[in-house]
């Protein structure tokens, strides 16, 4: 088993800007790592480097403690899968997935030990015949997986492979994949652009923007402590509710958006500096439904979307737009003024002008499990 | 599409007179011969079919030879253009080198040259290397082949580079790639490129002329001018004959291509 390091890692096409700013990281060994961030972010190009399939303008890259900058990918012991699965479409199934092996001379009789292992794991023994315009999406998508699991690599490489899947398969083979990589031990580096694939599957998830790192660490500390104002509003759906604050400290109050005037504590005071322009973040689980005898604040709403389970409220704050999620079915009309309540503890504050966090919000919705 | 009964009757009436009027000069040879000498000069309709034409341009000339011969050249031709056409499209597409787009730009400039052009310098060489009535005089200098290097660039464009991508990471060098996935993935293409560089060198005309002066390695489209001046009296009938033959090649192959064609345009590609 293998792992990542990164040293300053650095790319620029043709010396013009960076698409990549000195990025430095390690991905341990066996461990499920995300690179999750918008498009033009960089984050492809960094798993493309990883393989070998793009030069390193500047840094050092080390698998397995061995510097491979210059290594071509073939030699890197890994495995790769594409967005678009990248089969080759005038060969069979088995082919397809014994191709890698032929160029790698493995022997007749371990070809066929290996193919029958992974086909049965992955559910594809009826399909060996076949070539890759009679299957379906799901089932390329599992092939391209096969390709990459029977080359026996401790690393492999996927990049955006279920974003031509449609919803619901998308999350079955997100816990396929999930089972996979925890089943084979493999060293798994991970790009997508939706937040949810990276919370749901990430060991480790890194926010990538415009070519740096936003922020590194396991999905519930992405979400807890955003670590700036980019990430709060990349990680979590529907996204963080986000306003310019003002404080005002004589009076204790904080207000925002110059509509919502909300109680500040002590310690909330304490945490924020004197002359910062502050910008507040809030889940949208963090506004909760109040009774109107209860309640700190009204809001207007301006959009209900009833799932059934959960109601989504959209509320219309001096040009933001807030959203909360309440569980259950809610009958709100539109242009309703609806009780909610705020509460300080739960804000996440930063700082207008970095975007860098300044305090978390202090609450975390925690699942009734006994500590 | 639905259109009006009318008009789709005009339409294909239209239709069926240019059909017939591009295909007479072609039907009338088929029919010419197949007619005595006499019937010919007299113009009139065939009172007899026969096959003495047929057996009379075999006997007379060596056509079996310019037959054998326009094969083996046109085949030749045609494999050397689908081999260098071919490699020579991969590096444009697939190798990435400093100024390879200049260079295929150029490449694709030498399109304009009209071969006439170039006609006196390549006799020049092949007389300076001896090819002179050999099949590689006949053959070589049309190799290289700018049109044939375009056509297979745009269709290796299509292939996706992930296609290459993962062959690299599974270690398959460019050459491999090229055989294993390249060839096989723009079959379609080169049938069609092979269908062309075959016609164009059966039917071709001034060069054979120029390169042969004996009738071993001369091909059948020579042959066929010098049925019309051997005799002071042409025999038409035989000449047609002859020219039936040759067309035969040129339709089978258009047959037999248009059914491979369709056959790879519906493989389709994979998205």
């Amino acid at each position: 088993m293998k792992n990542i390091e990164m040293t300053d890692i650095t790319k620029s096409y043709d010396k013009q800007k960076n698409v990549l700013n000195e990025i430095n990281l390690t991905i341990g060994e066996g461990e499920f790592f995300v690179l999750v961030g918008p498009s033009g972010s960089g984050k492809s190009t960094l798993l493309r480097m990883i393989a070998g399939l793009e030069d390193i303008t500047d840094g050092i890259m080390k698998i397995d403690d061995r510097v491979v900058n210059h290594l071509p990918p073939k030699d890197r012991d890994l495995s790769m899968v594409f967005q678009n699965y990248a089969l080759y479409p005038h060969m069979s199934v088995e082919q397809n997935i014994l191709f890698g092996l032929q160029a790698k001379k493995v022997g007749k009789e371990e070809q066929r030990r290996r193919l029958i292992e992974t086909t049965d794991m992955m559910g594809l023994g009826d399909y060996l015949k076949r070539k890759p315009r009679e299957l379906s999406g799901g089932q390329r998508q599992r092939v391209a997986l096969a390709r990459a699991v029977v080359s026996q690599a401790p690393v492999c490489l996927m990049d955006e492979p279920l974003s031509n899947l449609d919803a619901k398969l998308r999350a079955s083979m997100r816990v396929e994949i999930r089972r996979l990589q925890k089943r084979l031990g493999l060293t798994m580096v991970y790009v997508t652009h939706d937040q949810v694939e990276a919370m749901t599957m990430g060991d480790r998830i890194m926010v990538l923007h415009d070519g740096s790192i936003q922020q590194v660490g396991n999905p519930i500390e992405l979400y807890n402590e955003p670590a700036n104002l980019f990430v709060a509003s990349f990680i979590g759906s529907p996204k963080m509710n986000i306003g310019k604050a003002v404080l005002n400290r004589a009076e204790g109050r904080l207000i925002v958006e110059d509509e919502l005037n909300i109680n500040a504590s002590e310690s909330l005071m304490s945490d924020i500096p004197n002359d910062a322009s502050i910008t507040v973040g809030i889940r949208a689980e963090h506004l909760t439904y109040a009774t109107k005898e209860d309640a700190t604040h009204f809001m207007e709403a301006v959009n209900v979307e009833n799932l059934g389970n959960e109601t989504t409220i959209a509320f219309e704050l001096n040009n933001e737009i807030w959203t909360v999620k309440w569980p259950g079915q809610w009958e709100i009309e539109v242009g309703e003024m609806v009780p909610v309540k705020i509460s300080c503890e739960d804000l996440a504050i930063f700082d207008t002008g970095s975007g860098r966090l300044i305090r978390a919000a202090k609450r975390v919705s925690k699942g009734a499990v006994p500590v | 599409m639905t259109m009006p009964l009318g008009q789709k009757i005009t339409f294909y009436v239209l239709l069926i007179v240019s059909a017939l009027l591009i295909f007479a000069p072609t039907l009338m040879a088929f029919v010419m011969s197949f007619m005595s000498n006499k019937d010919i000069l007299t113009g009139s309709m065939p009172t007899s079919l026969t096959l003495d034409n047929y057996r009379q341009a075999f006997s007379t000339f060596p056509l079996m030879q310019y037959l054998i011969n326009s094969v083996v050249v046109s085949v030749l031709i045609m494999l050397g253009q689908l081999v260098l056409s071919s490699l020579a499209a991969y590096a444009f597409v697939f190798l990435e080198f400093k100024g390879r787009d200049i260079l295929f730009y150029i490449f694709i400039a030498t399109m304009m040259v009209p071969f006439e052009a170039s006609v006196i310098p390549n006799f020049h060489i092949i007389r300076d290397l001896g090819w002179i009535d050999s099949y590689a005089g006949l053959t070589v200098p049309f190799f290289a082949m700018a049109f044939g290097t375009f056509l297979l660039r745009q269709n290796f464009k299509t292939i996706p580079k992930e296609l290459r991508e993962a062959s690299l990471i599974a270690g398959m060098g460019d050459f491999k790639f090229y055989l294993t996935v390249v060839m096989p993935v723009a079959k379609t293409s080169l049938v069609t490129l092979g269908v062309y560089g075959f016609l164009t060198s059966w039917n071709m005309y001034l060069w054979p002329l120029l390169a042969t002066t004996n009738d071993n390695v001369r091909t059948v489209q020579i042959g066929l001018k010098q049925m019309q001046t051997q005799e002071q009296l042409n025999q038409w009938g035989v000449i047609m004959a002859g020219a039936v033959i040759v067309i035969i090649p040129t339709l089978l192959l258009l047959f037999l291509g248009q059914k491979k064609l369709q056959k790879g345009l519906t493989e389709g590609a994979l998205k």
